[in-house]
């Protein structure tokens, strides 16, 4: 089986511009929706109220859960604690109603699975994430970003094509927390680590255009470098639907079939996969010929050694 | 003809072998343990093992197994009240030797566990772990700040030359008037002026006068605020310290959360070593510096009980040896930079780093002491509970100070030096206590349990089986689009599972959902790998290129491509694995693990594999690709 028989020859390059204010309406309101509506953080970042019950016999934690989400707790967090029958839960905060209230309502829900189930104890509990989590992820994640960049100028010879794959790399995300934003889809730890899968694969796109960028460039010296970007895309475009079409299918298995508490993870990651693909179109390899990208600039030394050595 | 060197297939195959080996471990599950671990690190004695077994089997706890493994004695039982029943009785009754931890253990047959064989470890949220509770001494806290503003309140006083009798602090414990400094004043001072002045100096605190018979107290009193403020403060700082020493102990994902007023919870996965972590989680060490009292005797003093004045008398354990110590004080832990364990001729040492000030003091003191002797005192604080004949728990708050080590000043340094006549897991247990801050408030273990999985088990199970059905989608899709190639790729995306587990399980790195995203994208990178190849050998059949030069030069042509795109993500894994704590170091390990294995199965796994049906056919027409 082939989808692609024959080598398409559309002309990316010619509509960047549409793109690039595409690209720009989204990241404003990605911004602007994460600057005034923030993001729905889940019980990892903002703590909550931490609750023990004790049941009578083996609780079922599932079915715990599920009558708690019956009884419009939202998010709670339902495991064993010690033996089979004491049970610990965890619940977002909820500013307009206080401990005993709360405890009241979740004593009535579990006694709907078990009568004389009883809540022992009810605290409210701080952040999973501290602070010195998010100082040390920003400074990995710049750290990573110029590495990224030194990199792709170390084998490719021009900063301009570093510049391309990092605006890419921090397109995706932004686009992931904005839609985040948007919708209000609770934003947890796993969300955390599906942004940063996407990150990673962004990148592995961007840089696999460039190598057929590179490759193209050292056959075709001559051909304009909007052409030759047009043809590099092109030809790897092939690559580029069936690894995303691939990976889809396990995203969208865990999407469709994952349960709840991996919606947000799956939505993160196919929200990354589908951006990664178009940015690595239109972003980095665009960015890059807007930069003035050239095929002296990725094969700068060839003739100059080449005189070099004349006698 | 294609041809790919021997030794090529002879390692992939080997490096294939060993990962089935490595990963074969997690097949068999685990049970509910107990690790009982030596409260000085020493490893347990083989000859400790049976006491403590007879023990249990004294005290009617049914066990499936014991063995020593790592220097701790592992217990395995077949539920979870006999697990509880166990740790209850080995800390009733061993208290003072061993240290225990809730625990799991690969139910894997011994034979693997004594070649190093372990099963990949699963986080807190996929398995569950230990769930610690610990009370922090937060009127401590406030007590602390009240000395402070009694500090503040005498320099004021003086400055101001208004004369005072007493200043005391009124803590919860000791006045019914309580988180107050109170001031007495006499007669002939003036209580206005000495009114204004404290107003001034102690910001935001409620100042109250009163007549006394003789003379006038003034009481300064926290306001409610203040003291909410300074116990946050507290809880803050401590759960910074919690984290840094869990972090500083290699254990990967733990959770440490405040919990109501002045309660801590930790969460630590099940982990290897959890005896010990649990054990240093809540110790409350510094040490001391201070010159020895050379002038009197020491061994006098022991007999009479009597320090002189100005010294202190102390018991040199190690050394058996009565000591008297200078009551100044050179240095504190609290004044060091960094401190590291090393190995020196004479036997473990820290090596420690003092910040400038006290650098300063030391240079002095030892400039001025030359061949006089010098101790290091370690100081311990904790929370010893007792069960009274009532069968009541009491507890009281015990402080422990030792001398760890005495000698002469050789010569003069200021802040770096080492201190040796420590044991090795002292040394290690010291560097990094000191290193991970000290805790200036105490903090006590009021409660422990195994906890499930957070995400629970149904969760779980759906998790897994859309996996799984995600992954036969791959499979089957990559088997329809590219034949037989397609196979080779479905092969090889297997192996780079078995691999990846097979490390995880090596590392003994803890799995959890960030983990599965890593895994998630490696599979990803694997396929991409493949699908650069081959999407290269069909491009080069378009052009007309024979099969076996088509193979060759897809293989070629598409390796800087993948060279490239895996080195960057190589980058960002390796960037967030040295920086990222907790979760993000979860994904950025399995990441970092998985690129080399998608790398080498996609480069020489698939290669030996293709090779192998295609390289040895003369006439190969047609590729099934």
């Amino acid at each position: 089986m082939e989808f692609f028989k024959k080598q398409t020859n559309f002309p990316f390059m010619a509509t960047r511009k549409v793109w690039y204010t595409l690209s720009a309406i989204l990241m404003i309101g990605s911004v602007v929706s994460f600057a005034t509506r923030g993001l729905n953080f889940g019980i990892d970042f903002t703590g909550g109220v931490s609750a023990h019950a004790t049941f009578s016999q083996s609780a079922n934690v599932d079915a715990v859960r599920a009558k708690l989400l019956q009884a419009a707790f939202k998010d709670p967090q339902v495991q064993n604690f010690g033996s089979s029958r004491d049970v610990a839960i965890r619940l977002p905060p909820d500013p307009t109603q206080n401990a005993t209230a709360i405890r009241a309502k979740l004593e009535a829900v579990l006694q709907s699975v078990d009568k004389s189930a009883q809540v022992q104890q009810l605290d409210v509990v701080g952040p999973q994430v501290g602070s010195e989590l998010k100082s040390s992820a920003t400074l990995a994640l710049v750290c990573t970003l110029l590495l990224i960049g030194l990199y792709i100028a170390l084998r490719f010879h021009t900063w301009r094509l570093s510049l391309g794959a990092i605006l890419a790399v921090i397109h995706d995300p932004i686009l992931v927390l904005g839609i985040f934003s948007i919708t209000q889809t609770p934003f947890d730890l796993a969300v955390v680590a599906a942004i940063l899968a996407v990150i990673g694969y962004s990148l592995n796109d961007t840089v696999v255009v460039f190598d057929r960028i590179r490759e193209r460039l050292e056959t075709n010296r001559r051909l304009a470098p909007d052409v030759v970007l047009d043809q590099s895309i092109n030809q790897t475009l092939s690559r580029t639907i069936m690894t995303k079409v691939v990976t889809s299918i396990v995203v969208v298995a865990l999407l469709f079939l994952g349960g709840p508490v991996l919606r947000g993870f799956s939505e993160a990651l196919m929200i990354g996969i589908i951006a990664g693909t178009y940015s690595s179109i239109y972003i980095s390899s665009a960015i890059a010929l807007d930069c003035g990208l050239t095929a002296e600039h990725v094969f700068p030394s060839e003739k100059k050694a080449a005189l070099d050595h004349l006698p | 003809m294609l041809e790919y060197a021997r030794w090529k297939y002879v390692l992939v195959a080997a490096v294939l072998f060993l990962a089935l080996i490595f990963a074969l471990p997690n097949v068999f599950g685990e049970d509910p343990a107990l690790q009982v671990a030596r409260k000085d690190r020493a490893p347990v004695a083989v000859d400790a093992a049976p006491t403590i077994e007879a023990y249990l089997k004294e005290r009617g706890v049914a066990f499936e197994k014991s063995y020593l493994d790592s220097g701790r004695l592992m217990l395995r039982f077949p539920n979870v009240p006999e697990q509880l029943k166990a740790r209850d009785a080995v800390n009733d009754h061993f208290k003072d030797q061993y240290v225990t931890a809730l625990s799991f253990a690969s139910r894997a047959p011994g034979m693997f566990r004594r070649m190093g064989l372990r099963p990949m470890r699963l986080g807190l949220d996929l398995r569950g772990g230990l769930y610690l509770l610990y009370q922090a001494d937060v009127n401590g806290a406030v007590n602390q700040w009240l000395e402070g503003y009694a500090q503040d309140a005498r320099r004021t006083l003086s400055t101001a030359n208004i004369p005072y009798k007493d200043v005391s602090i009124a803590t919860v414990a000791s006045s019914d008037r309580p988180n107050a400094v109170r001031i007495v004043l006499p007669p002939e001072a003036d209580v206005n002026a000495a009114r204004t002045a404290l107003t001034q100096a102690l910001q935001g605190a409620q100042i109250s006068t009163e007549s006394l018979s003789t003379g006038s107290a003034i009481a300064a009193t926290l306001t409610p605020a203040q003291i909410r403020e300074r116990q946050d403060y507290a809880i803050e700082q401590v759960i910074t310290v919690l984290r840094n020493r869990v972090n500083e102990l290699g254990v990967s994902e733990p959770i440490v959360v405040r919990q109501g007023v002045d309660r801590i919870n930790v969460q630590l996965p099940g982990v290897q070593n959890s005896a010990e972590v649990k054990d240093i989680l809540g110790k409350v060490a510094t040490l001391e510096f201070r010159l020895e009292d050379m002038t009197n005797s020491a061994f006098q003093a022991a007999a009479s009980g009597h320090a002189p004045l100005g010294s202190k008398l102390y018991m040199h354990t190690r050394m058996g040896r009565p000591l008297l110590l200078k009551r100044e004080i050179i240095a504190t832990g609290d004044q060091l930079t960094n401190a590291t364990s090393t190995q020196t001729q004479s036997g473990p040492a820290v090596a420690i780093k003092l910040d400038a000030r006290a650098g300063e003091a030391m240079l002095k003191t030892t400039r001025a002491n030359l061949k006089k002797r010098m101790a290091v005192v370690l100081i311990e604080k904790r929370r010893d509970t007792t069960t009274d004949v009532n069968g009541k728990k009491v507890s009281r708050d015990v402080t422990d100070e030792e001398v760890i080590n005495d000698a002469t000043i050789q010569g003069i340094f200021s802040n770096n030096f080492e201190i040796t006549g420590l044991q090795a897991g002292e040394a290690r247990e010291l560097a990094l206590l000191l290193r991970s801050g000290s805790l200036s408030t105490g903090i006590y273990p009021i409660e422990e349990r195994a906890v499930g999985p957070s995400l629970g088990k149904d969760n779980i199970d759906k998790g897994v089986n859309a996996l799984v059905i995600g992954m036969a989608g791959v499979f089957l899709f990559m088997a329809i689009y590219y034949r037989m190639f397609g196979l080779v790729a479905d092969a090889v995306l297997l192996a780079n599972v078995v691999l990846l587990a097979a490390l995880l399980s090596m590392m003994g790195a803890s799995l959890s959902l960030p983990g599965i995203a890593g895994i998630i994208l490696t599979v990803g990178m694997a396929v991409d790998a493949n699908v650069l190849i081959y999407e290269r050998i069909r491009e080069e059949i378009r052009k007309g290129v024979s099969p076996q030069a088509a193979i060759r030069a897809g293989f070629e042509k598409a390796f800087s491509a993948i060279a490239d795109s895996n080195v960057t993500t190589l980058i960002a894994g390796l960037v967030l694995w040295v920086f990222g704590t907790g979760p993000i170091r979860g994904f950025a390990i399995v990441l970092t693990l998985g690129i080399a294995t998608s790398l080498f199965t996609a480069l020489m796994g698939s290669r030996a594999l293709i090779t192998l049906m295609y390289g040895g056919k003369r006439k190969l027409t047609h590729l099934s690709i």
